[in-house]
């Protein structure tokens, strides 16, 4: 079936079967390969996007159930949490192999779209559902902080 | 990429000359990929430099994570005097005549954490006779004695001349360079050593730019995904697609030549995935493997229980072990530790092309570049240099993706060759795929008495091991097997640092029972849980504090010991070693392993019945120079996360031959709040830098253990939770 998607801002208009997850419309139709593949069972986080400024896993929401809402990805960030959190990624270092980021950056965004000061626990509590085998969790943690004080100041 | 191709005077160089490669001369330029039309030249291998000044380092290690992106750079960037803002990087083309890792002879590849210690003189010899051919251009130039001009920040001067380096990289290009350029004095060093570097691979991988080899999405490309037999040494006997015809996008199915699997083609991921399930393959099972975890297990114990098979120590273990019947004090202990997936990030994935000339280029996060590049030389009968590997990202490896067989490059070299070839063809795996289809850590046993004298010393230490060989029948057997016996499987058990009289070590390869390979610190993964709670354990028989007990067998004077006494002191220090707050115990172990000394303190809070917490681990690391101290400080708190995430929950089970678990849920990673704190110090040290990638997993997991026993039970057996341990 034809779909219009509203995908960083831009509309698009894509043919995919109903049940085909928004993961692989992303990647494999329009392209956009920040948004990562890791487990495909809402397992890992690293297909996080933002469906209407919320956080979701992209590998099972699937594309009958997104034509009428705003998708944003890594690529389309912009927002003052996201400049926020890309400049504390930045400065702390949080990456290794990197193949987590974009679920754990949008994670990040997310949270802090709607928690600008979160504790320490609301951050473990909210950042649960992203796996990073590198365990950069420490640094994830910290820069979720440090984002908090770029917004604050 | 023509710079890349079109180099045959390095190659002739790298013919005459074996460590570091300089040979100047031979500058190819082209325009450069982004379009600009800067000339770029190879003043080395492993250094070129545009006419705008920008350096580019050639980087022979793929990046998974563990920082050669910005480690090597780094080297480059100090030596040849440019700031780190002025230096880009990309991955070296495969070619092991240039750019092998000269710790594993003539193999271009990155494991054993060794990328910085091999390529520390290496590096830094390009980038500083780089720096001399420059600087000898510009004297030319000026008219003024080298002696006479500097080179700093990307700009020469002296004698009232100055002009960026640009300036003079093409007469640079065409003088030769020395053999032994003047390396810095490490007092001189601004970059090397240097906290403030940051990683020369953040900004690609925090805005979905960096391309990992999941991501290639190459025109007309097909996407196969392959039905593999459940059980090691199964065989497809037939398949029927009529169900997974339906599925749109849909091309086609067909069994690889070696039976390993059925390919399934289609236009995209999806569909790929969907037409696999909708696969009806039969497999035969007449020759595969059906034993389950509970008969290696009993196997395991059985074979630590009898005579060894291999004596490591070379001596006799009745008479060691009559001396542990007659000491004061004795401790024993059995151990037993299961199969573990790598499960990176990334799921295994890599695409194959053909080009114009009849030649194919393979696009893949290649952990060991000359390995694919034979293999597929060989499939598709060309000759080497008709192969070219473009290396990518890597979403992590733990290991996984350097294996013997080179398995899932050759999937896709062999799901290609049965194609017209005018489509590429990407492989891509699932997490399904990964978890079940895998090469794991071995599974092993270990079986240990310890003897202690009446003043708590040790008297007798007899120590045997079983497990499967990771080298045993494989091309690797060379570097690890001598005398029979896989050195991998005992490392860190004999040679051991600790000064213990009476030691008898001992070794029993069990049967093949799936496919085994390397996991993030190979054999210290076991050896250091069992060497690191068996000293815990003595010395708690013995009435001592174990920090003291280990450093009384740590005194010797050899460089290992004071090594690993200085890590032991300082993390104990910096832990507040015995000041643990009310209700928190602390564990501590102390590994040498890649030639790097860690030691850790773990830190707990509430019980095994409750829950424990991990509150605090606190970490001390000698390996050496420490060049990006930042990357040191990541690396620790990876290994040491990757080490306690599986410690704590992760198994994989085979029944009847089948791997049980199947995907994140049931093989739970690591996640945020499962470790409250991890804090890194490094030792200032001027010796030769060596790994950090592995060295900080071995004794996070025993140190866990000993500050669980200090209040608890001793968890000799893994995954903690199996074992009744539940965590906060
Ligand atoms: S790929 Fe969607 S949560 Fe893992
Ligand atoms: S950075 Fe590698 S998985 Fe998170």
């Amino acid at each position: 079936m034809a779909i219009s998607l509203k995908l960083n801002g831009q509309t698009h208009s894509v043919e995919a079967e109903p049940g085909t997850p928004l993961l692989w419309v992303i990647r494999d139709e329009l392209k956009l390969t920040g948004t990562k593949f890791g487990c495909g069972v809402a397992s890992c986080g690293a297909c996080t996007v933002h469906m209407d400024g919320e956080p979701v896993r992209s590998c099972q929401t699937f594309i009958e159930d997104v034509e009428d809402a705003e998708i944003t990805t890594i690529e389309g960030l912009k927002s003052t949490p996201a400049q926020a959190v890309q400049q504390a990624w930045t400065e702390l270092d949080v990456v290794q192999c990197g193949y987590c980021q974009s679920g754990q950056i949008m994670s990040a965004v997310g949270l802090l779209s709607e928690n600008a000061k979160p504790t320490l626990e609301e951050i473990d509590d909210y950042m649960d559902g992203n796996a990073c085998r590198c365990a950069t969790y420490q640094r994830i943690r910290a820069a979720i902080v440090r984002a908090s004080e770029i917004m604050e100041a | 990429m023509s710079v890349l191709t079109s180099r045959r005077g390095f190659l002739k160089g790298a013919a005459a000359s074996t460590a570091a490669v300089l040979v100047i001369g031979v500058a190819p330029s082209g325009a450069m990929a982004a379009g600009s039309a800067a000339e770029t030249t190879m003043l080395n291998p492993f250094v070129k430099i545009a006419a705008d000044g920008t350096v580019t380092a050639i980087v022979k290690h793929f990046e998974k994570g563990q920082g050669p992106a910005t480690g090597l750079t780094t080297l480059i960037a100090e030596e040849l005097g440019v700031s780190m803002d002025a230096i880009e990087y990309e991955f070296a083309p495969s070619n092991p005549k240039l750019y092998n890792n000269t710790a594993f002879g003539p193999i271009q590849g990155t494991g054993g954490s060794t990328a910085m210690f091999n390529s520390f003189q290496q590096y830094r010899k390009a980038g500083a006779a780089a720096r001399e051919v420059l600087l000898q251009a510009a004297s030319h130039a000026w008219d003024v004695p080298v002696a006479q001009l500097t080179l700093e920040d990307g700009v020469i001067s002296g004698a009232g001349n100055k002009a960026p380096i640009g300036e003079f990289v093409a007469a640079a290009s065409t003088l030769t360079a020395p053999e032994e350029p003047r390396l810095k004095d490490p007092s001189e060093f601004k970059l090397i050593g240097n906290a403030n570097v940051r990683r020369k691979d953040t900004p690609p991988k925090i805005n979905g730019t960096a391309m990992y080899a999941m991501d290639m999405q190459l025109d007309n490309q097909m996407v196969v995904v392959i039905k593999r037999p459940t059980r090691r040494g199964g065989t497809v006997a037939s398949f029927d697609d009529s169900t997974a015809k339906d599925v749109k996008g849909f091309i086609r199915a067909a069994t690889l030549p070696n039976k390993a699997g059925v390919a399934v083609y289609a236009e995209n991921t999806w569909a790929a995935l969907q037409a696999r399930e909708a696969l009806d393959v039969t497999f035969d099972n007449t020759a595969a493997e059906r034993r389950s975890s509970e008969d290696v297990y009993k196997e395991l114990m059985a074979a630590v229980n009898t005579a060894p098979e291999y004596n490591l120590t070379k001596n006799d273990q009745a008479e060691i072990a009559g001396a542990i019947d007659k000491a004061d004090k004795v401790v024993e202990e059995t151990f037993y530790f299961p199969l573990l997936a790598h499960a990176p990030m990334e799921p295994l994935t890599c695409t194959i092309e053909a080009t114009e000339d009849g030649g194919v280029i393979l696009h893949d996060g290649a952990q060991m570049p000359t390995s694919p590049h034979a293999a597929l030389a060989q499939i598709f009968q060309l000759p080497m240099e008709k192969v070219q590997i473009k290396t990518m990202f890597a979403g992590g490896s733990f290991g996984r993706r350097a294996t013997p067989t080179v398995d899932y490059q050759v999937e896709a070299a062999l799901a290609f060759v049965m194609t017209d070839r005018t489509r590429p063809v990407k492989l891509v795996w699932s997490r399904e795929d990964d978890i079940t289809g895998g090469y794991y850590r071995p599974a092993f046993a270990h079986k240990v008495r310890v003897g202690l004298d009446a003043d708590g010393n040790i008297v007798g230490w007899d120590h045997r091991v079983a497990g499967q060989s990771i080298s045993k029948g494989t091309p690797f057997e060379a570097f690890s097997v001598h005398d029979g016996v896989d050195h991998l499987s005992v490392e860190g058990v004999t040679p051991t640092p600790y000064s213990i009289p009476g030691m008898f070590a001992g070794l029993t390869d069990i049967k093949p029972a799936t496919t085994v390979l390397w996991w993030r610190s190979v054999g210290h993964t076991h050896t250091a849980y069992v060497m690191e709670s068996m000293m815990d354990a003595a010395a708690v028989a013995a009435g001592r504090d174990p920090v003291e007990f280990r450093l009384a067998h740590l005194a010797g004077d050899t460089a290992d010991q004071k090594r690993l006494t200085g890590v032991l002191k300082l993390a104990a220090e910096k832990a507040g070693w015995g000041n643990a707050e009310n209700g928190r115990a602390q564990g501590v172990a102390v590994h040498k392993s890649f030639g790097s000394y860690v030691a850790e303190v773990v830190e707990i809070s509430g019980d095994t019945e409750n829950g424990v917490k991990i509150e605090k681990v606190t970490c001390a690391v000698d390996c050496g120079i420490p060049v990006n101290p930042d990357v040191i400080k990541a690396q620790m708190e990876g290994g040491i996360g990757y080490g306690l995430g599986h410690a704590m929950r992760d198994e994989i089970t085979l029944e009847d031959g089948e791997v049980i678990q199947q995907n994140f849920p049931d093989y739970e990673p690591l996640r945020i709040g499962d470790i409250g704190e991890i804090e890194t110090h490094i030792v200032l040290s001027t010796e030769a830098p060596t790994g950090v990638g592995e060295p900080g997993t071995p004794p996070s997991a025993p140190a866990l253990a000993n500050a669980i026993a200090a209040k608890g039970p001793r968890v000799t057996e893994l995954p903690m939770n199996k074992a009744g341990v539940t965590f906060a």
